[in-house]
């Protein structure tokens, strides 16, 4: 019995199939779904953590793959320096949680940590450097 | 009636000046209508904090002994032009180093200059019998050079493009991070704030104007390159994408980091985040239609930077409030949408100059020459010379 916790982003013309349904049927693995954001028509995210027999989560992974599905190891934490941000925002346009957004009073971006998913797709947009990856 | 500069120097002068920034007269003038707004305010304070490539330092660094006449200079392992003379250079903002490439730059260069830091400087020559020294290796700081001046050749863009991505894989762009499928969008402009906006024909800025530089005061020196007033314009004169542009001069020695700064476009290049304040005066009723301007009356165009090509296809026009929403349609899909320049950062820069003005620390010019209204805008087309 292993655990791994991954993000899995879900093409827009799949993001209707019970993919994670079949994780359980055809794998036999437990997964708690720890954050997702599924909305018809635009990509989907998901950080799952999986638990169950290692070769069966190496199945179900090439499964997930074969369907289209893209998949990543989470990352363990994103840090914002805010010493470094300048508020343009760019890295809003990237986040689809929205766990980074720009307050819309103030104009300063803001990083909602119970939202991000660790997808990391922030990482290499901001021109500051000041997204920064634990690992 | 008419207001002129002199009047509102007198006023800045006495403590009596009404200043507001570009976001504060929009409410004013729905208050108080046309008319009183432009008795009332005498100066709209523009800005923008946005990357802008065209960008560099001319810097002196002082004779050595015995002299030289650099032919190749590295500051910081990033190449500086030196074909002037013997001890002047260009460092321009998108140069890339030659030992860290994309991590460091130009751009950084000059920042480190601004913030005091140490740069090395090693240049070669080929030695003459009045400069005949060969090389040289040693340490510059902002202190211990002549002159160092920005020299911006295009900056405060009147307006620029949207940029999308059609293509199945993500692309790294100028625009930033661009995903798959129309995964999000870019826009760079600070809109309503914008200098180039608030006076779309150039009624007020033009050569000589002194501005807000990076901190310093500093001054439009001429029209920028790629300037093109001849785009496509709305009744209220805003024109629908990158049109005219200003080349920006100021003293680099008095610029505050926060206020200028290097940055990476990831697998682009380096480029430098400019801020950049413009005051308007209030000169007459006229001027107050063009500063009423708001981010839902601002439009620009959409374009497919997949396409690799002068001509990217268009995806239609939006305007500035939708895109300050965080998301706009494309095709009938919602498509997430984020800036490359800082609102906060050109709103900040709008109040700085505010107080400047209140404070009697930045009085306001009559530009010595007007910018263009006329410009032609080529293309670069591979021809022999019988073909010119």
């Amino acid at each position: 019995m292993i655990k791994r916790k991954l993000v899995l982003s879900f093409p827009e013309n799949i993001v209707t199939q019970p993919i994670t349904y079949k994780l359980v049927k055809e794998f036999n693995l437990e997964f708690n779904i720890l954050r997702a954001e599924i909305t018809p028509n635009m990509e989907g995210k998901m950080l799952i953590e999986l638990r169950g027999d290692k070769d069966q989560i190496d199945q179900s992974i090439e499964y997930l793959t074969g369907t289209g599905v893209s998949v990543q190891e989470a990352a363990k934490d994103i840090i914002i320096d805010m010493n470094q941000c300048v508020d343009c925002g760019v890295c809003t346009s990237l986040c689809i949680t929205q766990a980074l957004i720009l307050d819309n009073k103030s104009f300063k971006l803001k990083f909602n940590k119970d939202k991000c998913i660790l997808c990391e797709l922030c990482l290499d947009c901001c021109p500051v450097s000041a997204i920064k990856v634990h690992i | 009636m008419a207001k002129t500069i002199e009047e509102i120097n007198e006023k800045i002068k006495n403590g009596k000046v009404l200043v507001l920034n570009a976001e504060e007269i929009i409410d004013y003038v729905k208050e108080k209508g046309i008319k009183k707004a432009a008795k009332e305010v005498d100066v709209v304070t523009t800005a923008t904090f946005g990357p802008m490539c065209s960008s560099g330092a001319f810097i002196n660094f002082g004779h050595p002994d015995p002299p030289i006449k650099m032919t190749k200079v590295w500051l910081n392992d990033v190449p500086a032009y030196t074909g002037i003379a013997a001890v002047d250079v260009y460092i321009g903002a998108a140069e890339l180093s030659e030992t860290e490439g994309m991590n460091y730059g130009g751009a950084y260069v000059i920042e480190d200059l601004v913030l005091g830091k140490p740069v090395k400087l090693r240049a070669t020559a080929y030695g003459t019998d009045c400069y005949p020294r060969r090389e040289i290796e040693t340490y510059i700081t902002r202190d211990t050079i002549n002159q160092a001046y920005l020299f911006n050749p295009r900056n405060a863009y009147q307006n620029y493009a949207v940029a999308t991505n059609s293509s199945n894989r993500t692309i790294y762009t100028y625009m930033g991070k661009l995903l798959p499928n129309f995964g999000n969008a870019t826009y760079c402009s600070a809109g309503q704030l914008s200098p180039l906006l608030n006076d779309p024909y150039y009624r007020t800025i033009g050569i000589g104007t002194r501005i807000f530089l990076g901190g310093s005061q500093g001054y439009v020196s001429w029209y920028g390159t790629q300037h093109n007033p001849g785009k496509e314009r709305l009744p209220n004169g805003t024109p629908c994408g990158a049109a005219g542009t200003l080349a920006l001069i100021g003293n680099l020695k008095e610029m505050s980091p926060q206020y200028l700064k290097a940055c990476t476009f990831h697998n682009y290049g380096v480029t430098i985040f400019m801020g950049i304040g413009i005051p308007i005066p209030v000169i007459d009723e006229e001027m107050v239609e063009f500063l009423k301007i708001k981010d839902e009356d601002i439009y620009t165009e959409i374009f497919d930077y997949s396409v690799q090509r002068r001509n990217k296809p268009s995806y239609g026009k939006v305007n500035y409030k939708q895109l300050r929403s965080g998301k706009i349609k494309i095709n009938d899909k919602f498509v997430q949408t984020g800036s490359i320049s800082s609102y906060f950062r050109a709103l900040e820069i709008s109040n700085v100059l505010k107080k400047e003005i209140e404070n009697g620390k930045f009085y306001l010019t009559a530009s010595v020459a007007p910018l263009p209204l006329e410009e032609k805008y080529s293309s670069l087309d591979i021809l022999s010379k019988e073909e010119l």
